[in-house]
This record gives structure tokens, C-alpha cells and sequence, in this order.
């Protein structure tokens, strides 16, 4: 026993006081059951037309398109990371040209709409066929798949160079000093000291990319790569059923908050130093 | 403005408004198209339809007496669309087939045609059978019956499907895709034109009437056949007063109603 619990008597915590109905206590509950009613509405509308049979004839193809968009998403995030690192270096360079280059970069990417860059990758070197040949890329863009993969590892560089940079900017002057007068070598200083601080900052930014990534890539069927959207598309024209898009809909959800559960527990590992 | 004035005017506007909406509801049939299926329904550079069906369909409404209001819409959603309201009709050369029937209600078909496959001039195939497609790259329109038709016939071929023909026709020229299938009157009219330089008909592919169905019709919401009926008869006066043809050879060498 402490000595302040000696000295001062514990005292009984003071009753609760009763919470009056305010109009905005009123407005949330009301809004809250709305949400009730409807997801049980909508729970009540996928029992009751629950079709065995085209679960049977679209099931596969929806497992078909949803492992396409987490092969796309996966690799195009992976490949985007390591484009990245030299994006994001060059744009703190302190050389004008490979910053401004780095930065120019950045600025188209970020600048126009993923499925402008879909279709100019696609259909328009398509067009430049001859000259594709002569550098024996054709082999390449040729390919859908190539494409889509391509355009998305491209556009998503041009983020996380951007969410690296600024994490890494972010970490204060003073810790760079310090560790120079402590005599760390640069590259230890960045690896040990500048990249953890760095990730800490950089980790949620990171997932809501991922998480853009994945919502993003339901335009890819417009180059004939079926994910999970083109699929539910194909389906929902031969059905007329929009169920079709509740499925979609709940599949995104999954990959969304599976996601969201991952980045909780590294966000816990890395800051676990704050934790008290 | 004074007051009184602003008053009038805004009365009379209101007034106006009602009833031109009192006519329309009787008077105005407003027809579904694509409007990315040359030579049937195509959007012009200035914003404008034509094409075969926009021809039948204002013959069909002269017919009837009514005034046609044509509204575009995506092929895939078209007939979603159509149930939703958002048109009382269907022209766009649509196939009536057995899935589609259980949506939506048919008029006897206006005209009916082979699907064909189209290849580059350069192209090493030489018939148009399964073997021969096997592992090629075949593209389509997405949510037709020539996609339909493209995987239970040639189930081998690497089925590619775009949201409208105006792509599969750049990946054809560009050769990412081997071979296109579509209808025969669609694939020719492209080929004939500058942008299909680069490709032939391989082959005519023989009408399978459980995926093609039993032509392009007019569909119209399930129930309404005080309008299917009116379409029916619009659609056996101008074949009978020779309008059809009329429309038929100003598209076509050939005719196009089928047997």
C-alpha cells in the first residue's frame, strides 16, 4: 500500500448522472437504427434470394476474378514499392535535374485519372506497334495483362515515392546530427535510426494506398483483364440481378477490412516503445 | 421587370410546362439505343444518331404517330435501364434470346444476320472451326450474343471481351487480338471503311438459334403489349409499304430481314 492511500481515504466514485435525450443523442440513434434496418434488410434480401445454382455457375468465376485482383494489386504495390525508392531520392536530390525529373514524374501520375493512364498505356502504344516491335517490347505491352500491370506499378510509384519522401523528411534534422556526432556511418544512421521512425509515420498512409489499389483495379476490365468487378459485370448481364454487385460489394469489404486488421497489428508492433 | 409581369410570365411558363407534359405522356415514345454499333446505331461526331435502327425507329414511329426521343445508354446496362424507366423501348439491335425473354418483352424480330469472324489480312488462319481457334486470341463485345456464341463454340480460344466494338477493333488492327467475332454486317461495314484496312472476313458462322435467338427485336418492359402490339403492326406496315427496303438498301447490298 502506497502512502497516499494511507494518508487519503479511498472514497466511493459519485453515481452516475442520468444522460438527458438530447436532440443530437436522439439524431444518432435514429441514425444508427436506419443502419440497423438496412443491413438486416439487406441480410434478409441475400437469404431470401439465395440461388444455389448461380452460385454454381458464377461462383468460380468470381473466385477467378478476385484471386486476378489480388495478383494485380499484390504485385503492382510490390514492384511499385522498389520503383519508389529511386523516385522518392531523387526527389530530395539536391541536383535540379533529377529532382525536377523525379518531381514531373510524380506530378503526371498523380495529376490524371487511373483509367486515362489504363487506356493510353493500353490503346495507345497499341498503336505504335511498329515502333514497340523494333525495341522488342511488343512481347510485353502485347499482353493485357502486362499492361494493366504496368499502368498500376507505375501509378502507384508515384505515391508511395511521395509517402516515403515526406515520412522520411519527417523525421526531425536533430537525429541526423546526433547521430553524426556519435559517429554512425550515413547508411546505418538511415537503416537504424531515420527508416523506423520513417515507417512509423509512413504506415498508415501505406495501407490507405493499398486500400485505393484494390478499389482502384476494378477498372482493368476495360482492357479485357477480368478481375473481380469485370466478372460481376459479365454476371450481372447475363442475370439482371443485382445481387451480382451486393456480392462484389461484400468481397471488396472482406479484402478491405482484412487489410485494415494487418495494419493494426503492425501499427501496434511499431509503435510499441510509445505504448504505456 | 414588375412584379406583376414576372408573375404572368412565370404562370404561363408553369402552365405551358403542364401541358406539354400532359401531351408528351401520351405522344412521346422514348427509345433506348447504344449508339457504339455501327452501321446499326452510332453516335456522329456532332452528337447526333443514325444508323439502320434510328432509321426503322422513326419509320416505326411515324408509323405509329407517335414522336420518338432517343436516349443512349451503356450496352450493359441497357436493359436494367429499360426496366428502371428510363426509356420505353429498346431499338439497338438486340437479339431475342431466351436469358433476355425472361427480363424483358420482345416484338417480332426486324431484322436478322450471321455472326462472322474477322481476322488480319495477314493471318495464317484459314477456317473459321474450333480446331483451328484453339489457343488464338479471339475478342468480342462483352454481354452479346457473339460473346455467348464465342464460348460455347469456341471454347478453346483465349476469349477476350471489351466493353464495345470500337476497341476490339483497335487491338485487332494493332494485332494483340488474332480474331474478332461479331455480326457479319457490322464486321463488313468496318472493313470496308479506312480503320478495317487491316483485316477480312475469315468466315460467315452458321446462325445457332438457341444463342443468337431469332433475330434483333424490339424490347419493351414485360407487360406492355398495348406497345409491343403497336410496334408488331408498325413493323408488318413498313415491311408491307416498302419503307423497310427503302431503309434497308441505304445501308445494304443485301437484305438484312432474313429468311
Amino acid at each position: 500500500m502506497s502512502v497516499a492511500e494511507r494518508l487519503i481515504a479511498p472514497k466511493a466514485p459519485p453515481a452516475p448522472q442520468p444522460q438527458a435525450w438530447t436532440g443530437q443523442k436522439l439524431v444518432g440513434h435514429s441514425l444508427m437504427g436506419l443502419w440497423v434496418a438496412a443491413s438486416v434488410g439487406l441480410f434478409l434480401f441475400l437469404v431470401g434470394s439465395f440461388d444455389i445454382e448461380k452460385i454454381r455457375t458464377y461462383g468460380p468465376d468470381y473466385l477467378s476474378g478476385l484471386w486476378i485482383t489480388l495478383q494485380l494489386v499484390i504485385m503492382a504495390v510490390a514492384i511499385g514499392a522498389l520503383v519508389s525508392l529511386p523516385v522518392a531520392i531523387g526527389r530530395m536530390s539536391a541536383n535540379k535535374p533529377i529532382s525536377w525529373l523525379a518531381y514531373a514524374y510524380v506530378y503526371a501520375f498523380r495529376g490524371t485519372p487511373l483509367i486515362a493512364q489504363l487506356f493510353l498505356i493500353y490503346y495507345g502504344l497499341g498503336s505504335f506497334r511498329d515502333t514497340l516491335d523494333a525495341l522488342h517490347l511488343w512481347t510485353f505491352f502485347r499482353d493485357p495483362w502486362n499492361c494493366a500491370l504496368f499502368t498500376f506499378t507505375l501509378n502507384t510509384a508515384a505515391y508511395q515515392a511521395e509517402i516515403l519522401r515526406g515520412a522520411i523528411q519527417s523525421v526531425p534534422r536533430g537525429q541526423h546530427e546526433g547521430a553524426a556526432a556519435l559517429g554512425i556511418s550515413r547508411w546505418i544512421t538511415f537503416r537504424k535510426i531515420v527508416l523506423p521512425q520513417a515507417m512509423m509515420v509512413a504506415l498508415r498512409p501505406y495501407g490507405n494506398e493499398i486500400i485505393l489499389m484494390v478499389k482502384g483495379s476494378a477498372i482493368v476490365a476495360i482492357i479485357t483483364v477480368f478481375d473481380l468487378m469485370g466478372e460481376t459485370r459479365r454476371a450481372y448481364s447475363r442475370t439482371f440481378d443485382f445481387q451480382t454487385y451486393i456480392w462484389a460489394a461484400i468481397f471488396y469489404l472482406i479484402i478491405v477490412e482484412a487489410l485494415r486488421n494487418v495494419w493494426a497489428v503492425l501499427e501496434n508492433r511499431l509503435t510499441r516503445h510509445l505504448k504505456r | 421587370m414588375p412584379i406583376s409581369k414576372a408573375f404572368t410570365l412565370a404562370a404561363s411558363t408553369a402552365l405551358l410546362a403542364v401541358t406539354m407534359s400532359a401531351a408528351s405522356a401520351q405522344d412521346v415514345v422514348r427509345i433506348g439505343t447504344e449508339g457504339a454499333y455501327p452501321p446499326f446505331n452510332v453516335i456522329e461526331s456532332d452528337g447526333s444518331l443514325t444508323g439502320f435502327d434510328i432509321d426503322i425507329a422513326n419509320a416505326l414511329c411515324d408509323e405509329m404517330e407517335v414522336e420518338c426521343e432517343f436516349v443512349t445508354s451503356d450496352w450493359d446496362g441497357i436493359i436494367p435501364a429499360l426496366q428502371a424507366g428510363r426509356f420505353d423501348a429498346i431499338i439497338a439491335s438486340m437479339s431475342i434470346t431466351e436469358e433476355r425473354k425472361e427480363q424483358v418483352d420482345f416484338t417480332e424480330k426486324y431484322y436478322n444476320t450471321p455472326p462472322a469472324i474477322a481476322v488480319p489480312k495477314d493471318s495464317d488462319l484459314t477456317e473459321a472451326t474450333p480446331e483451328a481457334l484453339a489457343g488464338i486470341a479471339l475478342g468480342a463485345q462483352s454481354s452479346t450474343t457473339h460473346s455467348n456464341y464465342a464460348e460455347e463454340k469456341f471454347a478453346d480460344a483465349d476469349l477476350r471481351l471489351y466493353p464495345t466494338p470500337d476497341e476490339y477493333k483497335l487491338d485487332v488492327a494493332s494485332g494483340r487480338i488474332d480474331a474478332v467475332i461479331d455480326d457479319v454486317i457490322v464486321l463488313s461495314e468496318w472493313l470496308e471503311s479506312e480503320d478495317g484496312a487491316c483485316c477480312k472476313i475469315l468466315d460467315t458462322l452458321p446462325i445457332d438459334p438457341v444463342i443468337n435467338g431469332e433475330g434483333a427485336g424490339i424490347a419493351v418492359r414485360k407487360g406492355e403489349d398495348e406497345l409491343r402490339e403497336k410496334f408488331n403492326a408498325a413493323i408488318q406496315a413498313i415491311r408491307e409499304n416498302g419503307t423497310y427496303q427503302e431503309i434497308n438498301d441505304k445501308y445494304f447490298d443485301v437484305d438484312v430481314y432474313g429468311s
